[in-house]
């Protein structure tokens, strides 16, 4: 428990530092993307990675919470500080309802399931007009506030978006390690075997889906507050395969790797785009190598590479 | 001492040259186009004609003795990705002016960050909301749709038609679409007796069809973009479906009766003026640009020009027009670009107010008719 302390001081004082590095430049607003995909991909390991279960409708929580957020204080004027925990309820409660019917569900049953979950919620973002504003999305939402700082510059997001995601990094870390955690991996690696030991496994899987859910709706209402805008087009089927591939990359089952593949799966079509037309050869093909020969992601797979180049030099050394 | 008295002026001489070439470092205009994704068959001409204008103006010497450069990337046509794409260029790439993006949805994304960081933006996008209410800093080329709108309305009031169907895609072009028409009918005497959309990827539009008929509805208005509309054509004659169909200037290319076949014959549509080039009667204001664009886009891509990249190519005249009145800042493009008036470019006739960041009136349309797979314009 002291290493997870540690591993997770020197990470939350890199994370506070990197403004020092990257300060007022435009990788300073793709670093604030970042840390809400950071949360996103932790949510979503929580549920994949941890007890099994896939999700393919991981977008469309991320959408309610976002269009909840936005609807409540762009239409309604609410204070974002109230509509932000009030949408991570709601999120919460339908999660928690359907949870019980679609995780019933296994396999390529339950990602089908998610799938139309997060198509119906897509669906509903589009035609729901008066709500929504429809495709053409819903603008003048308000940044949050906080006394007299008002969060609209990027260096104010990146605090105020990475306190949120070292938040959860940390939740996430003490759950992966607590009783419930170990319940998790147990149903993941044999659902009957948790049973007969004791394990109330729908039950289990219900609330690790609802969790994962209002985590989704939080990053969405912080991602409504920093864009200010909200349109449909960003909460679709491909950005639900896009979360994962964010946790398949950075490691199943790793807090810290959530953060590598959401890290690299945000910035690495910026450093592409030096490439102009074969930036999406060049990405498809990356992803490819890494699924082939990292296939317990980067968390694993990086120092794995480190460890055999090392071992290799030492022998060459001694020959 | 003499010596020295040559490097001294060798020296001086070198600076000399370098401040020469050096003197005007080139204007950055960031361009943001959904050259991938559904949202391609916009961005695609939109980048093409941008770059083809400004390698044409600095070929002819740039504007004021500066060259242009245009530093563009693919939004992909989402929102987030056009908002990263826009703190990009104004932040690591400190362009002067940014022209884009192609979609609504884009364009609405990215106003907050133009107006904070006082950089005018010229959107290629037709919603009436990107300049309604008018933004200090934002700006459009592509005619509003609420245009388009009343020149069906009027044709349809002249005809004395007055109950009439709408099927609108579910994008934002659609939807804003179907804003105007609810918001336009009742000043032209029309009641909307059926109303209901289709999406952007369906295959089959048979059903909303078949409640068309059912509505005793006396035409039928599409809007939307390629591939749908061309698809509501083809069922509708395959359903026998007799009534007048109207479309959108969405579907003002060639693409569009390519798709379509036969099935585009007697369709109608209000278009900007591009696709009739050669039509137009000599005296038409715009006549020379729009000759001029399809002519270097035919040479250039051995395609046609069509009205998308006609946007990009008056946002880059616009541009140039506002640099060459004497400001090439931010903001004296701003203020320049207010002050333009009667610029004929391939959308219409450009007339910027303090109060009209759209620019354009009624003329920036025609109606127009599919007869034997081309165009006539409708009198």
């Amino acid at each position: 428990m002291k290493r997870e302390l540690l591993k997770f001081g020197v990470f939350a004082i890199l994370v506070l530092l990197a403004p020092l590095l990257f300060s007022g430049g435009y990788l300073m607003n793709v670093l604030v993307f970042v840390g809400i995909n950071t949360m996103l991909a932790i949510g979503l390991n929580l549920l994949l990675g941890n007890a099994g279960q896939i999700s393919l409708g991981h977008a469309g929580f991320f959408g309610m919470g976002a269009y909840i957020s936005g609807i409540l204080t762009a239409t309604y004027a609410w204070n974002p500080w109230f509509a932000m925990p009030l949408a991570a309820v709601v999120v919460g409660l339908l999660a928690f309802l359907i949870g019980f019917p679609i995780l019933k569900l296994k396999g390529h049953y339950l990602a089908m399931a998610t799938l139309g979950l997060g198509i119906i919620v897509f669906i509903v973002f589009n035609e729901t007009v008066d709500l929504t504003g429809g495709p053409s999305g819903l603008s003048g939402i308000p940044n949050l506030t906080m006394g007299s700082v008002t969060f609209d510059s990027d260096v104010k997001n990146y605090y105020l978006i990475w306190g949120f995601t070292l938040m959860i990094v940390l939740f996430a870390v003490n759950l992966a390690n607590s009783r419930v955690g170990r319940a998790l991996r147990a149903v993941h690696d044999s659902e009957v075997a948790a049973k007969v030991l004791g394990v109330n496994t729908s039950l289990l899987k219900v609330q690790i889906f609802t969790l994962s859910a209002v985590i989704s709706s939080l990053a969405g209402s912080l991602y409504a507050h920093t864009m200010t805008f909200v349109a449909p087009a960003s909460f679709g089927f491909n950005f639900s395969v896009e979360l994962l591939t964010m946790v398949v990359i950075g490691g199943l089952g790793s807090v810290y790797g959530s953060f590598l593949g959401a890290a690299l799966l945000t910035l690495l079509p910026e450093f592409l785009r030096a490439a102009h037309d074969y930036d999406i050869i060049i990405y498809g093909g990356l992803l490819m190598l890494m699924v082939m020969f990292m296939p317990g992601g980067l968390v694993r797979g990086v120092p794995d590479l480190f460890r055999k180049l090392f071992r290799r030099g030492k022998e060459s050394g001694h020959a | 001492m003499i010596r020295r008295f040559f490097s001294c002026s060798a020296a001086v001489s070198v600076l000399l040259v370098c401040s020469i070439a050096f003197a005007a470092p080139p204007i950055k205009i960031g361009g943001l186009f959904a050259v991938s994704g559904p949202s391609a068959p916009l961005g695609e001409p939109e980048r093409n004609t941008a770059k083809m204008v400004v390698d044409e103006i600095n070929k002819a010497g740039g504007v004021n003795g500066r060259k242009l450069e245009l530093v563009s990337y693919d939004t992909t046509g989402d929102a987030t990705k056009a908002l990263q794409l826009a703190n990009k260029l104004i932040k690591d790439d400190k362009v002067t002016a940014i022209i884009g993006p192609s979609t609504t949805p884009e364009a609405m994304a990215i106003i907050p960050v133009v107006e904070k960081e006082h950089i005018p933006l010229i959107a290629l996008a037709a919603g009436s909301k990107i300049t309604d209410p008018v933004k200090k800093w934002v700006f459009k080329t592509a005619q509003n749709d609420s245009l388009a709108v009343s020149w069906i309305f009027e044709y349809l009031q002249k005809q004395k038609q007055s109950k009439v169907a709408i099927l609108t895609v579910s994008t934002g072009f659609g939807s804003s679409g179907r804003e105007q028409l609810k918001a336009q009918a009742a000043r032209y005497g029309i009641s909307l007796v059926f109303d209901d959309t289709f999406g952007p990827n369906d295959s089959d539009m048979t059903a909303q069809l078949t409640k068309v008929r059912a509505s005793h509805a006396q035409a039928l208005i599409v809007w939307g973009t390629n591939p749908g509309p061309a698809k509501i054509a083809n069922n509708a004659r395959q359903l026998g479906l007799k009534i007048p169909i109207f479309m959108s200037h969405g579907v003002s290319s060639k693409k569009f009766i390519e798709l379509a076949g036969d099935a585009a014959e007697g369709i109608k549509l209000p278009s900007g003026k591009v696709i009739v080039a050669d039509l137009l009667p000599k005296s038409d204001s715009q006549r020379k640009s729009l000759m001029a664009f399809v002519k270097d886009y035919q040479n250039h891509y051995k395609t046609e020009g069509d009205h998308f990249g006609g946007h990009a190519w008056d946002a880059v005249m616009l541009i140039k027009a506002a640099i060459e009145r004497g400001g090439d800042t931010p903001a004296g493009i701003r203020d320049n670009l207010e002050k333009i008036k009667g610029f004929a470019g391939i959308g219409g006739t450009f007339s910027y107010s303090a109060q009209d960041h759209a620019g354009l009136g009624k003329d920036a349309f025609v109606l127009v008719e599919i007869k034997n797979r081309d165009w006539v314009l409708v009198k």
